[in-house]
């Protein structure tokens, strides 16, 4: 086990705790924490980057609520397709869905609080509708029904005993909207602009523009300690809220029936087809438009053809970005990321299935770097090996090693409950059949790890793909990835090269929808293969 | 004095209900019998005001409450399952009806108590439902409905999937609470025996199909 473990035990050690602790050691050895904690405009942006996490919250779990309510009590043609729908926005990655709400707002609400609010409810509103819906199913339609019969009117029943009865998944979901929002950075560097830092922003800004590397770094292991508590917290107060509700697993959707509920199940599909579909269409449609207004490909064909090298001429910095380059980088990062994670993860998995404490505490471990934000890990890897022994910071190899450590609690969350599922006797039935233990193991566990390691390579693909946070610390001229790319071709000045930021979002939202789709398709097959 | 006059109801290209026709009187108790899928539970709903029957009206001491919304109605309905509040102990599971009509917290309280004890649950009041045997929870059930003081009280299978003896007590004491309430009700079940011995009178859904009244 010890050999399965291993490779995680020094993955997690070497890239996530070594970076944490160089961050501490650069945050006590100055009088940086002195200067911080008389900062006013740090205070400001706390209280900003709170405030807005709140309300981002807030909306997303009402806003959220509708669509969960519609696809978790109604059955009707379709709604496999509106739910998965409801999903795409939650893959994509973070400059993606900034880039779509740059696009589609009009300039006088790009780089407003407005817009940061609007895309945090895009982004976040399939935790809502999986996490509340998943419960809701659940509820049997009829203690609505039994409070009807008691006298309660259609309000009263939704407070008195839906809204208590789904307060578990609610708190869920808000917490994990909330850890989303508070760390934002990737949909507040395109669409806050300089205008509304939040702390991650800050942290970037201080380490990367103003080579304020102690105060910096005060800030992020400050963030981490809060995070963390605030993770804690409110694995607490979800364990206070569940209770031992007897649901039994059924299927309380109902057929829709009469003008009103058919109405309403209508309405609500119809809005969220517009409120994913719009902001994406706007992002697509931007990618081709003049300044006049009318429509060219002259963008794409910049992108995609010779043009780029014509163009280039110049000694802009924009012309030091080959966009069509940056697809190659990202493909050839997500690669070496995926095929790390998917080891290092699966290996991991194997290892906490096997093992009872140990395995808790190995888990734990390899779970840390999901609940660090993407900026701390960066900024960790950057200080971490910029100086001898480990002056590894230009190696080729950081940025797909910093993807992979977001990608790897992925990937072992997406084994893990299929391994731990798996009973033992199903082993002795092999043994039984005269299968050596490995052979045993290797035609049971090893055959039923299959579908959901591919569900993680998808996962582990599609996050190192969108990754941004992390790799605008280690990213290096001329190996700039995809999402690097667009963000410095959208916060740039000039039609041509937004256009060209609109055509790279496109281009890495198509990808991550097709990675994840092949991915899918794979899995069904081999499901299908393993059930036949 | 409950009516119910030509009541259909189809589902998709099924027609469940085919102008059902019954009426139970003041104080009386029917059990209304049929083979499960006969759509027994369905005409509870259709009185309780939870489903519009395509066809035909429900009356209440002779006026059409067919588009009165079941939280107007005042039509108590005991579920199979008893769909008791997970979320509430069981004194608030039967206070809740009273909460709904907004009366005084004294008077709740001592309804609760009452009925609680009607039902031989006396001291249960803080227990949690989801710590409650199946008889137990029957019997809260029966105590929320009946705590509002409704018109009529549906009681659909109330006494299914329970073990022969206690059934046979429950069926005991059901019959007890409900003749000492003087209570209006309508039963449904697919047990003869049982119908026999709470009811004062039985009827088959098959035989209600298609008549003006009974």
């Amino acid at each position: 086990m010890l050999a399965l473990a291993a490779p995680a035990i020094v993955f997690v050690a070497l890239f996530y705790a070594w970076p944490v602790a160089a961050l501490v050691h650069r945050a006590v050895g100055t009088d940086a924490v002195q200067t911080v904690l008389h900062d006013r405009p740090l205070r400001r942006i706390l209280w900003f980057t709170t405030w807005q996490a709140i309300v981002s919250t807030a909306l997303t779990i009402a806003i959220g609520l509708v669509p969960a309510w519609v696809l978790s009590r109604y059955e009707f043609r379709g709604r496999r397709a509106i739910t998965a729908l409801v999903t795409v926005p939650f893959v994509l990655p973070t400059v993606v869905v900034g880039a779509a709400f740059l696009a589609l707002l009009p300039a006088s609400l790009d780089q407003s609080v407005t817009a940061i609010l609007a895309a945090h409810v895009f982004f976040n509103i399939a935790v809502v509708v999986r996490g509340v819906g998943g419960l809701w199913e659940q509820l049997p339609a009829d203690l609505a029904a039994a409070a009807r019969t008691l006298g309660a009117g259609p309000w009263r029943t939704v407070r008195e005993i839906t809204l208590p009865l789904l307060a578990p998944a609610i708190a869920a979901s808000a917490s994990v909207v909330f850890l989303f929002t508070f760390t934002s950075f990737g949909v507040v560097r395109i669409l806050g602009g300089p205008t509304h830092p939040t702390i991650e922003v800050e942290i970037w800004q201080r380490a990367t523009r103003f080579g304020d590397v102690g105060a910096a770094a005060v800030i992020s292991i400050a963030q981490l300690c809060v995070l963390g508590t605030a993770v804690l917290w409110f694995a607490r107060i979800q364990g206070r809220h569940r209770r031992a509700l007897g649901l039994r697993p059924l299927d309380a959707r109902r057929q829709i029936r009469g003008l009103r509920q058919r109405g309403a199940v209508v309405a609500v599909c119809a809005a969220i087809i517009l409120t994913i579909g719009t902001p994406l269409v706007a992002m697509v449609e931007r990618s081709t438009r003049t300044l006049a207004g009318g429509h060219t490909l002259a963008a794409w064909r910049t992108v995609f053809g010779r043009e780029a090298a014509a163009t280039a001429g110049r000694p802009t910095a924009a012309a030091a970005l080959d966009p069509l380059g940056t697809l190659t980088t990202s493909l050839r990062f997500a690669l070496v990321a995926t095929i790390l994670s998917v080891a290092i993860g699966g290996c991991a998995a194997l290892a906490i299935a096997a093992s009872g404490r140990a395995g808790r505490v190995l888990d734990t471990g390899v779970m840390l770097p999901l609940g660090t934000s993407a900026v701390t890990i960066g900024f960790g890897l950057l200080v971490a090996f910029s100086s001898a022994p480990l002056d590894w910071r230009s190696a080729p190899l950081m940025i797909p090693l910093g993807h992979a450590l977001v990608a790897t609690p992925f990937v072992v969350r997406s084994v893990l409950p299929t391994l731990r599922a798996i009973s033992p006797q199903m082993r002795d039935a092999a043994s039984t059949l005269g299968a050596s233990p490995v052979r045993a193991w290797r035609e049971v566990d090893l055959r039923l790890m299959v579908a959901p390691l591919l569900t993680g390579t998808g996962f582990a693909a599609a996050i190192s793909l969108g990754e941004f946070g992390a790799t605008t610390f280690l990213t290096r001229q001329g190996r700039a990835t995809l999402p690097i790319a667009i963000e410095q071709l959208l916060n740039r000045p000039g039609a041509a090269l937004h256009a060209q930021g609109y055509v790279l979002a496109t281009v890495l939202a198509i990808l991550t929808f097709a990675v994840i789709a092949m991915v899918e398709v794979i899995r069904n097959g081999k499901l299908r293969a393993s059930h036949a | 004095m409950l009516e119910a006059r030509c009541v259909s109801v189809t589902f998709g290209s099924r027609r469940v209900l085919d102008s059902v026709s019954l009426s139970v009187g003041d104080g009386e108790i029917v059990a209304l019998l049929g083979p499960s899928g006969s759509g027994k539970s369905t005409l509870l709903r259709v009185i309780a005001g939870l489903l519009a029957p395509d066809n035909g009206e429900v009356l209440l001491d002779g006026a059409v409450v067919t588009t009165i919304p079941t939280h107007r109605r005042n039509v108590g309905l005991v579920f199979q399952d008893e769909q008791l509040f997970p979320h509430r102990t069981v004194g608030q599971n039967v206070e809740f009806g009273l909460r709904m009509q907004k009366r005084p917290a004294g008077e709740r309280s001592e309804r609760v108590a009452e009925l609680l004890e009607l039902v031989g649950l006396s001291g249960f009041a803080d227990r949690r439902v989801t710590d409650l045997s199946g008889g137990e929870a029957k019997r809260v059930a029966l105590a929320r409905t009946l705590a509002p003081r409704p018109r009529v009280v549906l009681l659909d299978e109330p006494l299914t999937g329970l073990d022969r003896e206690l059934h046979d007590q429950l069926v005991h004491d059901l019959a007890g609470v409900l003749r000492g309430t003087n209570t209006t009700a309508l039963l449904v079940t697919h047990d003869r025996d049982e119908a026999r011995l709470i009811a004062d009178r039985v009827v088959e859904l098959a035989d209600l199909t298609g008549t003006a009244t009974n």
